[in-house]
């Protein structure tokens, strides 16, 4: 066969696979299945918008910066809406506390660990700690809640005596009236407990993405472990390791049956950290649930979204950090 | 060829018995000053022997290579004490845990636990009488629902990812990493606004099991993603080069070669929910006897039967619950350990 | 990109001209008597003795001898998987960081073994500077800090940065081209640039020996010349070993080339010599079919 002589190119022919029915149908159930967890998070912000409604309106922005709870009932049993009052100020300001003692402490903890873990241990003993740092990961908070009731409060107590003796001038270290026993330090250490498994993990894979011929350059030039760490591998990993660490504050900030056992929960807004007063969002919910009448679930329905938009927004952030340390060579 | 005398490998680099010693001796003398210096001065207890054995053998050991090595390698010491002292923070509470958990628990343990229910007893009869038994078979019950809802789900999202990579795919990580976050009492709150109140109006095993998906399904679909990620691209080409449709491969070759792995996904979906407590205290209703209908009737679990042991508060009843705390932790182990051997058998295979 | 494509072209053109064995002793030849001064043997500065390396229970290198002499260039050539960059990581103790790995036999530095208990391995490695097949300067650092690195990572006091910085980016030809932003960061630079800023990032704590795994062979030809040059500059001051797979740069650049060769078993050194006589005159065979491209 002879083409007509022409100077123009063939068109491009277009490659079109009509994909058969059964894998259509595949994929589109695949997607559909997929797509759940979209559902599943549309779901939960409709439904606790549309339970806790009424209350966010008639509170407003009260809801948030307001830190009374008070139901009033009127003559006839029925909610006085003039005088009750539902803020959670006291309760997120908890919230925030709580998360933030357990970050502080356990992000130089789990940062050393996953340095050890990776750079310093023997296979063996590597290998058996990771083993076990994992398996704390999956230890049901119920459990970190009565092993810090029964065994860490008596010597958290302690701890706490010496921290306001010697650092008491610090406003934050103040204790007064003088009562050590359940307060937001030792809620925030038992957290801290919880989260450290959960960045340390996550320290060690971001550290274990350090470029190897980065490493090896330093070694090279008679670097000694150390001075590689900190040329190398921490440059590497900051990035990953803050949203590792943001990560743990979601966490720590949803936590419920692990507070609710060790903290007082008080309803006022508590800046003393070693004193025994506070309360996080997620532990006043199961408090209050209880005995709450149906305007009163309302809102701790409120409440909940409240929560659930804080943890989502954390969580987002640190998912955001974490992936794009993960890709960049930087 | 004239014969060679042997030539055995060396790890010139490892430390020598020499060096050993020398670690030795300064660890020694670091628990010896910390003694000393513990029973010299006002210091009492674990923590003074603690913080005293710390920074005594972080000194004898800076010294003895700044003198030796010089101070680079002096910084090295350092470094390792303190990585090592982090290390140890991190899996001292594992240990302590674990201790108070046997220490407690064990005397809680006795065989009509496994037989009996709490129908006819309270939390503060003497030990030896009622037992777990609605509280197990409840968990059990609670862990199949959670199990029948969410691998479907998750599986089907891991397959989106790595099987269709279609237009979600950035989108759906997000969602799943953002679900995985949701707390818990969070996931409680929307059944029961979604569920209970709305249609059911009455507290049930199934209402549990559904809150718990929603904490289960994120642990699955990213344990099976990943799973699914090591299968081979050839395996895949390979199923498709045969004729088969994009269905058939991943039925019939790729997720029967990830089969292992999927069972893993599952099993640590398992550990993850097993001990949750909050949902279960909102939904289930939490009932003494033995309930093998999620659909009605309160029904128990083990955390909902530590909680509440461990509220009442009687010598007893905190007995009972660290009991149950055994109970739930040697399944939590079991799987853990299960797990962990199946991802290990997979990776040297 | 037009340059480096006519210097490829040069060199392809050089190999389909004349037959390769004198080609390449030629080559050498040339190198040879182009030298400034010949080459100045200063002594011995390393020796590789006996040397055996495991990774494992696998053994991949067996018991290889070999004297590097101070003031020369010695090429390792050999095909993939003989052990070239497994015997130089023995040189300079970085292959001890591969999990499983062993090794036997003695590596002496001005007479002093670097294996013996209690040497301090970082100093070792500040004395036997090493250059890696990718270029790899520190992302986070900039130029010049990356040149001066070496120092900060050893912790040793250096009286006048700025000279040495100078120095060092001079020797490795690459002073003219960065003097004006030596802020910049390193991943800035080219490929080619960000090697020989390797270079003088190594030459920066003064080392003795410069060990160089094939540290062209990602780079363009007309990179590969620079670093070359660079190579046959410093040769005077300091012993180096570089491992290539390009005959032609070893015929280029080197003064002694050892053959390394692994028949199915570990790799062994089959012969070694001036490099002009492995490639016009070897004694083995096997050295001959390789440098005639034979086989490998």
């Amino acid at each position: 066969m002879i083409l007509p002589a022409s100077s123009q190119l063939p068109a491009k022919r277009e490659i079109t696979t009509k994909p058969r029915l059964s894998d259509r149908v595949f994929a589109w159930i695949v997607t559909s299945g997929a797509l759940s967890s979209l559902l599943i998070l549309g779901l939960i912000f409709f439904f606790l918008t549309y339970q806790g409604f009424s209350v966010l309106r008639s509170q407003g922005l009260h809801f948030i910066t307001g830190s009374n709870w008070q139901v009033i009932l009127d003559a006839a049993g029925n909610i006085d809406p003039k005088q009750t009052e539902f803020g959670i100020a006291a309760m997120l300001v908890g919230t925030i506390l709580c998360a933030l003692i357990a970050i502080v402490i356990a992000l130089p903890i789990s940062v050393l660990a996953a340095l050890f873990l990776n750079f310093f241990a023997p296979p063996s003993v590597k290998k058996i700690m990771v083993a076990v740092v994992d398996l704390m990961a999956a230890f049901p908070s119920i459990l970190f809640g009565l092993w810090g009731f029964f065994v860490l409060m008596p010597s958290a107590e302690y701890w706490a005596k010496l921290i306001n003796r010697y650092l008491g001038f610090i406003p934050f270290f103040q204790v007064e009236p003088p009562i050590y026993t359940r307060s937001p330090f030792i809620a925030g250490l038992v957290l801290a407990i919880m989260v450290i498994p959960i960045i340390t993990s996550i320290a060690r894979e971001v550290f274990n993405q350090t470029p190897l011929d980065r490493i090896q350059a330093a070694y090279a030039l008679g670097a000694t472990r150390w001075a590689m760490i900190r040329a190398v591998v921490l440059p590497y990993g900051r990035s990953g390791v803050i949203g590792g660490a943001m990560l743990g504050l979601g966490r720590a900030m949803g936590e419920t049956v692990a507070v609710y056992t060790v903290l007082n929960v008080v309803y006022q807004i508590n800046w003393h950290v070693l004193l025994g007063a506070g309360g996080n969002v997620a532990s006043m919910i199961l408090l209050k649930f209880g005995e709450a009448g149906p305007d009163e679930i309302k809102a701790l329905m409120a409440a909940g979204l409240v929560l659930f938009l804080l943890t989502l927004a954390v969580n987002s952030l640190a998912d955001l950090i974490v992936r794009r340390s993960g890709g960049k060579g930087r | 060829m004239t014969d060679k005398r042997v030539v055995r490998p060396e790890k010139p680099w490892k430390s020598s018995p020499k060096q050993r010693l020398v670690s030795a001796l300064i660890f020694l003398g670091a628990m010896l000053t910390s003694y000393l210096l513990v029973a010299a001065t006002p210091m009492n207890g674990k923590l003074a022997y603690f913080l005293v054995f710390f920074f005594a053998f972080t000194l004898f050991d800076f010294i003895f290579h700044y003198l030796t090595r010089g101070i680079a390698l002096a910084k090295d010491a350092v470094a390792r004490a303190v990585v090592a002292l982090g290390i140890s923070l991190a899996v001292a509470p594992i240990v302590s845990i674990l201790a108070t958990v046997v220490i407690r628990g064990y005397k809680g343990i006795h065989l009509s636990l496994f037989t009996t229910d709490m129908k006819l007893n309270s939390v503060s009869d003497p030990i030896d009488q009622g037992g777990l038994l609605h509280a197990i078979s409840g968990t059990a019950i609670l862990v199949l629902v959670a199990l029948l809802i969410s691998v479907p789900l998750g599986i089907l999202t891991a397959v989106y990812m790595t099987e269709v990579k279609g237009r979600f795919v950035r989108p759906i990580k997000f969602l799943v990493q953002a679900m995985s976050g949701v707390p818990s009492i969070v996931a409680g709150l929307f059944i029961l606004s979604a569920f209970i109140y709305p249609i059911t109006k009455a507290y049930s095993g199934f209402a549990g099991a559904l809150a718990l998906s929603i904490l289960m399904i994120p642990t699955i679909a990213r344990t099976s993603e990943e799973v699914l990620l090591l299968i081979p691209n050839d395996l895949r080409e390979a199923g498709v080069a045969l004729g088969g449709t994009q269905w058939r491969t991943v039925a019939m070759v790729v997720v029967p070669a990830a089969r292992s792995g999927l069972v893993t996904a599952m099993i640590l979906g398992i550990a993850r929910i097993a001990g949750e407590t909050a949902p279960v205290l909102l939904l289930t209703g939490g009932g003494d006897s033995v309930n093998g209908n999620p659909f009605s009737g309160p029904m128990g679990s083990l955390p909902f039967y530590i909680w509440k042991s461990y509220a009442v508060g009687t010598e007893e009843s905190v007995t009972r619950a660290w009991a149950g705390i055994l109970v739930l932790l040697v399944i939590v182990l079991v799987l853990f350990v299960s797990a962990r051997v199946m991802s290990e058998r997979r990776t040297k295979s | 990109m037009n340059d480096a494509s006519n210097a490829e072209k040069n060199m392809e053109n050089a190999m389909s001209t004349q037959p390769l064995v004198s080609s390449l002793g030629d080559v050498a030849k040339n190198r040879f008597d182009s030298r400034s001064a010949p080459a100045q043997v200063q002594g011995i500065g390393l020796e590789a003795r006996g040397i055996h390396a495991w990774f494992g229970d696998r053994l991949v290198l067996e018991d290889l001898s070999l004297d590097f002499w101070s003031g020369t260039v010695t090429a390792l050539i050999g095909p993939s998987g003989c052990g070239k960059s497994t015997f130089i990581r023995t040189l300079n103790r970085m292959h001890e960081f591969i999990p499983g790995a062993a090794m036997a036999g003695h590596v002496l530095l001005n007479g002093e073994d670097v294996y013996a208990p209690g040497v301090d391995v970082t100093k070792i490695r500040l004395k036997i500077g090493m250059v890696f097949q990718k270029p790899n300067p520190f992302p986070s650092m900039t130029i010049s800090e990356n040149v001066l690195a070496g120092l900060k990572l050893a912790q040793l006091k250096v009286d006048n940065k700025d000279d040495l910085l100078e120095e060092c980016l001079e020797r490795a030809g690459l002073w003219t081209e960065v003097k004006d932003r030596l802020g910049a960061y390193g991943g800035s630079l080219s490929g080619g640039q960000q090697q020989r800023l390797c270079i003088a990032r190594s030459l920066a704590v003064r080392p003795e020996v410069l060990l160089m795994d094939e540290p062209c062979s990602s780079l363009d030809p007309g990179s590969t010349l620079k670093i070359e040059e660079t190579i046959s500059h410093l040769s005077s001051s300091m012993t180096i070993i570089i491992v290539t797979h390009n005959m032609q740069q070893a015929a280029r650049v080197s003064d002694y080339t050892a053959f390394f060769l692994s028949e199915g078993g570990p790799g062994r050194m089959v012969e070694v010599g001036p490099t002009g006589e492995i490639f016009s005159r070897p004694k083995d065979q096997r050295t001959e079919n390789y440098v005639t491209g034979r086989f490998g």
